[in-house]
């Protein structure tokens, strides 16, 4: 099939020479959900204003549905992008706001509003039409851009981070409704995050990203399951990262016990976490690595141990994840 | 927090400035209402309306009328020339152009060179040229030189707190570049560019050592005002000052109530962060 986005060596070079992103070519199949993912600076939101036309494409192409867009207006490309700081108009109402793009393409009065209630009874804000977005809270903001955004009916919508300004609960929950959105919206969502849990929960492609290039592409899964490097396995999180003949492999933490002796690697119980359901030992190493085993907390309990203790910890070796050599780390 | 001596003092010096910057003008005010018979200095001699009636009578010298149309019209000259220009330039330097660091510092220079020379080098330049100098072309240049860069100033700042991403989401939504200075640069940035131009209005009404070398034949109401003050020994000056007290309240107040007939617009910037729940 074909895909819905698809980049080809895309670079930006911004004016000082800095490389932002570097020779990033990316697939991604339609109706997926997609999330850039990787720490500030590693070219994740640069990727995505230069799909959304907001940022020159210094080399490469962008393909949306098979249409080279790489020189095209924004709003030639359908494309819609929701902002991180939703960039709600302050002069006009929720409804105003959303009835904007119909408004710019010359749509009468009467069929825009009326479009615009539509799309905020879509994100469950009808009821808040006319109101001004600072009487809005952060919350209902983000949903009168989420529906601004859609009312242009865009085959791609991106999202730059969209729920970093929520509270713990409220992101749950917006995270819910976008997947929800996306799945009967049938459309891509491309979103930018620096949270591997979002990424998880969300995304049917998961891009991890590090210093402007592409280091892991694929199902969140087997991002977590194989992580194509030191780097990826460290940001995914959930895993020892360590070096031991024959070479540096990955290592879950859930799939680490303590064992009385004969483990892989042993040392001494720095800390102990109580998490609830899991119990999270860390282990130092004498020659300086660090270890931990996220156990159930029933086995925890059943042979605690405390900080201080000589522990051993072990693992299958078939959990032990063999990496490629790093040269970027 | 302070001590209550300390709460006290500071009370009193506040009191203190607003005594000292009031005072003058209430006292000019006051003694507007003299009456017929009363002189320029207390005690009052009754209280009458006379001094306001004498404004519009013709005076031995000094023409209060004509001063006051002129100053007029060259206030909203100026206001209208900063307001496009200000606005115009501050759109401009919001990217990098060739030259524009060059053209930042030349317009500051213009507010740092002392104003009575600048006054002095038009009204020569004029002279050297054997143009006539008048309050609609020598004067109305030289109040530019000090009142756009003070709009200029206030534009920059405005946008320097203007986030970028409404116009980027305008964009994404399909409007020209023109509509989206029409439809959400314009009206966001609106109540700045009401300030400027009462600012500009303000400073252009009452501009006194530029335009004192510069305005020609037809004095503007503060020159006609300081020839008075030389020859004219009545009451009838304060009620000029009281009169025109009066009209820059009247403005200001205007001004106030149209700015609450445009929609509240609340936080120039959309919040961010957790905290906006």
């Amino acid at each position: 099939m074909q895909a819905d986005v698809e980049l080809i060596s895309v670079t930006k070079r911004y004016g000082g020479g800095a490389v932002a992103v570097d020779n990033v070519s990316l697939a991604i199949p339609p109706g997926s959900y997609c999330c850039l993912l990787g720490p500030s600076g590693c070219g994740k939101t640069s990727t995505l204003r230069m799909i959304a036309g907001h940022e020159e494409v210094s080399e490469g192409d962008i393909l949306l549905a098979g249409r080279n867009v790489t020189d095209m207006a924004p709003a030639q490309r359908g494309t819609a992008m929701m902002f991180q700081s939703y960039a709600l108009f302050p002069h006009l109402t929720a409804l105003e706001n959303v009835a904007f793009g119909p408004r710019m393409r010359g749509v009468a009065k009467a069929e825009r509003l009326k479009r615009a209630g539509e799309f905020l009874d879509l994100v469950q804000l009808g009821t808040m039409a006319g109101r001004l977005p600072s009487q809005l809270s952060g919350g209902q903001q983000q949903r009168v851009a989420l529906a601004r955004a859609l009312i242009t009916h865009p085959k791609v919508l991106l999202l730059d981070e969209p729920l970093s300004a929520l509270d713990p609960f409220l992101r749950t929950q917006m995270r819910e409704e976008l997947k929800r959105l996306q799945r009967e919206l049938g459309i891509t969502f491309i979103h930018v995050t620096h949270g591997q849990e979002e990424a998880m929960a969300l995304s049917d492609i998961a891009v991890v990203m590090e210093g402007g290039r592409i280091v892991q592409a694929a199902h969140p899964r087997e991002v977590f399951e194989r992580p194509a490097s030191a780097f990826v396995a460290r940001f995914i999180g959930g895993h020892n990262v360590l070096a031991l003949p024959p070479g540096s492999f990955a290592v879950r933490t859930d799939r680490c016990r303590l064992v009385p002796s004969g483990g892989q690697i042993s040392g001494t119980v720095t800390a102990i976490e109580y998490q609830g359901a899991a119990v999270r030992v860390v282990v130092a190493c004498p020659d300086g690595q660090a270890a931990e085993a996220l156990l159930p907390d029933g086995l925890f309990h059943a042979a605690p141990v405390a900080p201080g203790d000589a522990v051993s910890l072990g693992w299958e070796a078939a959990d032990a994840h063999l990496l490629a050599t790093h040269h970027a780390a | 927090m302070p001590g209550r001596l300390a709460r006290f003092l500071l009370t009193g010096l506040f009191a203190l400035f607003l005594l000292f910057l009031y005072g003058p003008t209430l006292t000019i005010a006051v003694l507007s209402f003299q009456g017929p018979d009363g002189g320029l200095t207390f005690p009052m001699n009754g209280v009458s309306l006379h001094w306001f009636g004498q404004l519009f009578a013709t005076q031995a010298v000094g023409d209060i009328g004509a001063a006051l149309k002129r100053s007029l019209a060259l206030a909203a000259m100026v206001t209208a020339t900063t307001v496009v220009v200000s606005l115009a330039a501050g759109m401009a330097f919001r990217r990098r152009f060739p030259g524009a660091t060059v053209l930042f510092y030349l317009t500051l220079a213009s507010l740092i060179v002392p104003s009575i020379l600048v006054s002095l080098g038009i009204g020569l330049l004029f002279n050297l040229m054997e143009w006539e100098p008048a309050w609609y072309s020598s004067a109305y240049g030289a109040q530019l030189t000090w009142i756009l860069p003070f709009g200029l100033l206030i534009m920059f700042a405005v946008f320097n707190r203007f986030d970028r991403a409404w116009e980027e989401a305008a964009r994404d939504m399909g409007a020209t570049p023109w509509q989206e200075f029409v439809h959400v640069v314009l009206p966001i940035i609106a109540p700045s560019v009401v300030g400027i131009a009462l600012f500009g209005f303000t400073l252009s009404f009452d501009e006194f050592a530029r335009t004192l070398m510069t305005a020609g034949n037809g004095n503007t109401l503060p020159l006609e005002i300081l020839g008075m003050t030389t020859t004219v020994t009545t009451p009838v000056l304060y009620a000029l000052g009281t009169a025109s007290t009066a009209l820059s309240f009247v403005v200001i107040g205007c001004a106030i109530l149209g700015m609450r007939g445009l929609r509240p617009v609340g936080r120039l910037r959309p919040p961010h962060g957790p905290e906006a729940q």
